[in-house]
């Protein structure tokens, strides 16, 4: 058990230094890579299966035992979270197989590649499986330092300028975060979940609001939420696309992740008139950062960073649902992040795709694939649509259950900027729709061929059909979500 | 005491605030330095600042001495200042790659990846560097092949 609760630190950490030793040979570190993400993978579904009992799982380090000792707890909220992550490793694993630029086929591999993404996955699952307001951000800390290698392993000079630019703004919130944990270590002289939560029933509101205000403005920097977003799109889109799927899908949402957490347990027992200003000021911001991220992508004609902008916009319905305040809320939450985190992701495959078909992600240099791969439209309409919520995609019903609780709690003008949003959402994608895909190409002559797309077609095949399985059959989803959040909302 | 430990650690912080809002990219990473000490010394100071003995457990003994110092913060601190140095260290080669390549330490001049616009309404294209050559050699060469012969090119 102790084995089961650590694997999602382990298992990452044992593939990126194997990885990392074997970097003259590219077909044995890819070999290497696979295992690891499987091993992970399964890790990951034996972690799920024992939290569905509803009894998290916990193990404390050093031979100090909690609140001393740092330790690790998988709940529901944690386990599905470190899933998610597997999946969408191997997907982007998968991808790069094929993909001329990270994988041996075209120009050689950056041989340390890989062993940064997987570096990266250490980061992620840390920050889902710890219990320790330290040890958060020590793994968000993780996290930074493998996406800024993988920035920088492309060494071209747009690169090398996203990389300076995300080290500058994400250093800026990970000290706010230091600040925010100093300030909470020095109040109440706790660092674990549990003890904190035990401890923030005792804040005066005024001290409550201050520390969960200082935790919420670092959390929102990682989230990409307005006005704290410059660092995602001044940078995304220079990744390599296999990469740029997998950051996108994922780095923002560790933000989420840590809000949720936040809000919904350790300082869920906070006092109630702090509680009330934080989330009535969360919920303006969500709002918020929905429309300017969605204005942003109206904006922009390049794929990546229309799609870029959209994350924003979708982490603002995210951050509504834990705005709310309620379990309801927050499985919604949840499960808004489930299903966009393998939209957001597929998205950025299919754009990736595109690109190596027509030789350009920018709208008005592509065309004509309607014609050439109308199967490629087809894949391309599940996720855009799924993102813009339209039934019975999995994007209707995450929608539906964060605004249907919205309105129950009376907060008419988030849903109606939430509705408005939508729209938004359906002209950018029919804008990428009419362009790359409806539009003759601009040049006729170019035939739209690309060799070695069978792990790509495999990859945005298999995460559309996810998406359509989580929205024909939610009912398992939002069961798992809604039992989730009243687990860490206290209730057992 | 604990008001002198207040004045460096704000002394520090504008310091470094002040250099990281300058435009030299060099002068940005010392300033996040600076900026990142003065919070390891506020993180220090959240475990109360006074003179003690240092937190070691006796032989023999299974607890700190009551007149041990705090030894969390200490632990916190050591870590805090581990993670900075990398990322400062990484940050100034990063910083001498810019300069290099970019022929700029100005980061008004960092215009690579997002270029200024030129339409008043039109984003700028993405110049041919950001965008990645297509590294396929065998689709390059069908399209320049398609070019020669007039072939291809599927019209609606």
């Amino acid at each position: 058990m102790t084995v089961l609760v650590a694997s999602p630190i382990f298992v990452p950490l044992l593939t990126a230094v194997a990885a990392a030793f074997a970097y003259r040979r590219p077909a044995l570190q890819q070999a290497i890579s696979f295992a690891g993400i499987l091993a992970l993978l399964g890790c990951a579904v034996a972690l799920v299966a024992a939290a569905m009992e509803g009894r998290p799982m916990s193990v404390s380090f050093g031979g100090w035992e909690a609140p001393f000792g740092i330790e690790f707890k998988v709940d529901r909220l944690g386990a599905i979270m470190v899933l998610l992550t597997a999946i969408m490793g191997l997907a982007a694993l998968l991808f790069q197989v094929g993909d001329p630029e990270t994988s041996p086929g075209g120009t050689p591999r950056k041989p340390f590649v890989l062993p940064l993404l997987h570096g990266m996955l250490i980061g992620v699952c840390g920050a889902f499986v710890t219990a320790d307001l330290f040890n958060m951000y020590v793994w968000f800390e993780v996290m930074l330092i493998g996406v800024l290698g993988l920035f920088a392993a492309g060494g071209r000079m747009d690169q090398l300028e996203a990389t300076f630019k995300y080290f500058v703004l994400n250093v800026a919130g990970t000290l706010l975060l230091v600040v925010a944990v100093g300030s909470v270590y020095a109040v109440t002289g706790q660092l674990n979940y549990t003890a904190l939560s035990e401890a923030a029933a005792l804040l005066s509101p005024g001290m409550a609001l201050v520390l969960l205000g200082s935790l919420a403005v670092a959390f929102l920097v990682k989230a990409g939420a307005f006005p704290l977003f410059a660092w995602l799109p001044a940078a995304y889109h220079t990744l390599p696309g296999p990469v740029l799927a997998l950051v996108a899908g994922l780095l923002t949402k560790v933000g989420v992740y840590a809000l949720l957490r936040v809000f919904g347990d350790v300082f869920a027992p906070a006092p109630d008139a702090a509680l009330d200003v934080a989330r009535s000021a969360l919920g303006w911001i969500a709002a918020a950062t929905m429309l300017t991220g969605v204005l942003g992508a109206a904006y922009h004609w390049d794929m990546r960073r229309i799609l870029g902008f959209h994350i924003i916009s979708q982490i603002g319905y995210m951050l509504l649902g834990i705005a709310l305040g309620s379990d309801a809320g927050n499985g919604g939450t949840l499960f808004y992040t489930a299903h966009h985190i393998i939209v957001k992701a597929n998205l950025f495959f299919i754009a990736a795709m595109v690109w190596r078909l027509t030789g350009s992600y920018d709208l008005r240099r592509i065309g004509g694939l309607a014609n050439a791969r109308p199967a490629l439209a087809l894949v391309f309409a599940i996720p855009a649509l799924s993102l813009v919520g339209i039934p019975p995609l999995s994007g209707f019903w995450a929608k539906l259950i964060v605004l249907r609780e919205a309105l129950a709690l009376g907060h008419v003008a988030w849903t109606v900027v939430a509705l408005v949003v939508s729209f938004l959402t359906l002209y950018s994608m029919m804008k990428i729709w009419m362009e790359a895909f409806w539009k003759p190409h601009p040049d006729p002559s170019r035939p739209l061929e690309a060799r070695g797309l069978a792990p790509a077609w495999c990859v945005t095949v298999g995460l559309a059909l996810v998406t359509v399985a989580i929205g024909l059959f939610p009912e398992a989803l939002a069961a798992y979500c809604m039992a989730a959040a009243a687990e860490i909302g206290g209730v057992p | 005491m604990i008001w002198m430990v207040a004045l460096a650690i704000w002394t520090t912080l504008l310091v470094g605030a002040r250099l990281a809002m300058s435009r030299d990219l060099f002068r940005v990473v010392v300033g996040l330095a600076l900026i990142s000490s003065g919070i390891v010394l506020m993180l220090f100071s959240a475990g109360r600042i006074y003179t003690a003995e240092p937190a070691v457990i006796e032989a023999g003994q299974s607890t700190l001495p009551a007149t041990a110092a705090n030894p969390i913060p200490q632990a916190l601190v050591l870590t805090a200042i581990v993670i900075g140095f990398a990322l400062v260290c990484f940050a100034f080669v990063l910083v001498v790659r810019v300069v290099r390549d970019g022929d700029t330490d100005n980061a008004d001049d960092l215009r690579f990846a997002e270029p200024a616009p030129t339409h008043p309404v039109e984003p700028p294209e993405s110049p041919a560097a950001c965008d990645p050559p297509h590294p396929d050699a065998a689709f390059n060469a069908a399209s320049n092949a398609a070019a020669r012969t007039g072939r291809g090119g599927r019209r609606p």
